[in-house]
């Protein structure tokens, strides 16, 4: 911290004692309650060192948020940040030399040291250079259940994924959605990493998505987890919305028994005021492996002319990844903290629970680590038509996936 | 002799016009013509997130002709420009005529027709999503006067979803076509239609056999419109169903997008957009030659 200072100083002078006060565009796509809330926590930090956050938010998720960034950077007139999820998102733009290296930062204030799972860190470095500064974990492998709702049915809150499928229809007889799920492309693939991660494990989609290893998506294991896919296709029927936050509302509501969303729809039960444990539950793993993904968002830093600007960016990658920053920020937007040395005491019991897993070690790379868009954006045309048309049979589901796996990048 | 010393004038003939027009030659050859050829160039590359001139033949095309979203995307487009063609002249036609037969407030109602063509597709799409949504619009109005087994609900199922974005967009484009037809009906001269009364030719068979023939250049006018706003279809369909239920209302344009700029492949994306120019050429190009080459010989 000490020699951060120090180079701050430093720069402070060189920029005519000016640079404390600098103006630096933040973009990214947290628009929702939780994140919203979150968000305002890392401007609160980044003003109260005397510079000033100017929010760009972008409505509507990374889907529209990325293609506007990436013309602005390409386009030449680069904000001063703008979040991305960590992984092959970025690879082509830091490749073109668009980005700004941080390793300078990042040795000053030790990420090395205290970022932990490392594999974070591993995801902002491209050829020894750190590029990006890691600002939370999100995991996919999540089941939110509304407690009411299972009360309302009759039956037990399920501690399983089986048991939820097995709910299903006591819970569609008492006039419940069983199953939420929003119209978005990215829920449907995202849903189904989910499964497979869980029922087939996450070795498998390691190999299957890291190694492009198209026998094994052929395979048996995967045929389970298409055949799971198509359960939960029969339970999502009917859910008439479009936002993943609107498909939380239902699980919020008490009008549908469950989600599979990332930890992220933990915000959006903060916001309402539910409480874990007693309004509601979460199964991580799907109750059937405890395994949580360690993606996440990170933030990049376009390269600037504008020494200022430079410095400001340095200034705010120090502020987000600071101990202070991190726990209010984490704690409202309901991710994990990307430090391994603080403590969240104020965490409630799903955040805790997957506390416990992180540090007990059971984590796989997150689906943007191993695809590239291009992978994903056919996956995602592929479970969204899956998930919504019930025409397609789970066979022919796992034949178009296998030609997407074969010919992936 | 004194021809070749003429010759030079002719070229500053009209100066100024000309220089005016230099800035629009300039975008039509550097932005359309140019941006055009470099497209079709780079369709032929795998240039991911930015472009790049690593050439992999017809890589792109064959990926796009197997890819499903693709497909669904070109019936859609068929079905959405075959019906929207025809439905428009032909509800836009009916509606010109009524509107020529010198009634009362004729601008009341041109107005009133034409008054959706005001609106944005965005806008458009929007005001049809939730009039065609089961749980607001006109399935529920009807279930609440008494008819409960009353079933409209076009944008949830994927087999009629795209007449679900028919509906709204004749509803936004046929007024347009009805005010270009009434211009026509109006240009044709009130003797022909004596001369046809004198005949004692039926009404509908004046229309049918001396009023639209009469009317070629309008109805030219008019494809051209038309067409060009269905190749071009995207927003109506991001703001009535995102391509939804699953990709079933999807279109090519969106196809286009959503592979350049989201998918970060641009080689995708480039390679799609070029199909949906040769889709164009291949109707415009035969009926050029057929108008201006002909006329050239006359």
């Amino acid at each position: 911290m000490k020699s951060l200072r120090t180079l701050l100083c430093c720069t402070a002078l060189v920029a005519g004692g000016s640079a404390n006060a600098t103006d630096l565009e933040v973009t990214h796509w947290w628009t929702s309650g939780g994140e919203a809330a979150a968000v305002s926590e890392f401007a609160k930090a980044f003003d109260a060192s005397g510079d000033k956050w100017i929010d760009g938010a972008i409505a509507g998720g990374g889907g529209t948020a990325r293609p506007v960034m990436v013309s602005r950077i390409i386009g030449g007139d680069p904000m001063g940040a703008f979040q991305f999820n960590h992984g092959r998102q970025a690879e082509e733009l830091i490749e073109a030399g668009l980005l700004k290296d941080m390793t300078a930062v990042a040795e000053a204030e030790g990420w090395k040291d205290i970022v932990n799972p490392p594999s974070l860190l591993d995801a902002c470095t491209l050829d020894g250079k750190i590029y990006c500064a890691p600002v939370n974990i999100h995991s996919w492998q999540w089941l939110w259940l509304s407690n009411a709702a299972f009360e309302k049915a009759g039956v037990a809150v399920p501690t399983n994924w089986d048991e939820f499928v097995a709910a299903g229809p006591a819970l569609r007889e008492a006039g419940i959605q069983p199953l939420a799920l929003g119209g978005q492309p990215w829920q449907s693939s995202g849903m189904f990493n989910v499964l497979m991660a869980t029922v087939a494990g996450p070795e498998v989609l390691q190999t299957i998505y890291g190694e492009a290893d198209a026998e094994l998506a052929a395979g048996d294991e995967m045929k389970a987890v298409f055949s799971a896919a198509a359960d939960a296709r029969e339970l999502a029927k009917g859910s008439n919305v479009q936002d993943w936050n609107q498909a939380t509302n239902l699980v919020i509501t008490d009008q549908a028994g469950g989600q599979i969303m990332g930890d992220w729809a933990q915000g959006e039960f903060a916001v309402a005021g539910e409480v874990a444990g007693e309004d509601y539950t979460c199964l991580p793993g799907l109750g059937v492996r405890e395994i949580i993904s360690t993606g996440g968002d990170a933030f990049y830093f376009p390269v600037n002319d504008d020494p200022e600007i430079s410095a400001a960016q340095d200034r705010l990658a120090a502020t987000l990844l600071s101990r202070e920053t991190q726990v209010n920020f984490n704690l409202k937007k309901g991710s994990l903290p990307i430090r391994g040395d603080i403590d969240l005491a104020a965490a409630n019991d799903c955040m805790k629970k997957g506390l416990e897993i992180l540090a007990a070690g059971n984590t796989m790379p997150d689906v943007n680590l191993l695809n590239t868009e291009d992978t994903n954006n056919q996956l995602n045309d592929l479970f969204v038509q899956f998930f919504q048309d019930e025409s397609i049979t789970p066979e022919a589901a796992q034949e178009r996936f296998v030609e997407i796996v074969r010919n992936k990048d | 002799m004194a021809s070749e010393a003429k010759r030079p004038i002719g070229l500053f003939r009209n100066l100024a016009a000309k220089i005016a027009a230099i800035p629009m030659i300039l975008t039509a050859l550097v932005v359309f013509l140019g941006g055009t050829l470099w497209t079709v160039t780079y369709s032929f590359t795998n240039s991911k997130l930015l472009p790049r001139a690593d050439f992999v033949g017809f890589d792109q095309y064959e990926r796009l002709w197997a890819t499903e979203r693709w497909q669904v995307s070109i019936e859609n487009l068929m079905i959405y420009g075959l019906c929207s063609l025809v439905f428009s002249f032909i509800i836009g036609f009916v509606l010109a005529a009524l509107m020529d037969q010198k009634i009362r407030f004729e601008n009341t109602f041109r107005t009133i027709i034409l008054y959706p063509f005001a609106l944005s597709f965005i806008v458009t799409g929007l005001v049809w999503q939730w009039l065609l949504n089961p749980d607001l619009g006109i399935q529920n109005v009807i279930r609440s006067l008494g008819f409960t087994n009353f079933d409209f609900n076009p944008l949830y199922n994927p087999d009629i979803v795209i007449y679900g974005v028919l509906i709204a967009g004749l509803w936004q484009g046929t007024g347009l076509v009805m005010v270009l037809m009434l211009a026509g009906l109006r240009g044709i001269d009130g003797d022909i239609w004596k001369a046809a009364r004198v005949d004692g030719i039926p009404m509908w068979k004046t229309y049918l056999f001396i009023v639209i023939p009469m009317m070629r250049p309008v109805f030219i006018t008019t494809l051209v419109i038309i067409a060009s706003g269905i190749v071009r279809l995207y927003d109506l369909i991001v703001a009535q169903t995102s391509g939804g239920p699953g990709i079933s209302s999807e279109v090519p344009a969106k196809y286009v997008y959503d592979y350049m700029f989201q998918g970060q492949n641009l080689g995708q994306g480039f390679a799609a957009s070029t199909m949906m120019l040769l889709a164009v050429a291949i109707v415009i190009i035969p009926w050029a030659m057929l108008e201006f080459g002909g006329k050239k010989r006359v």
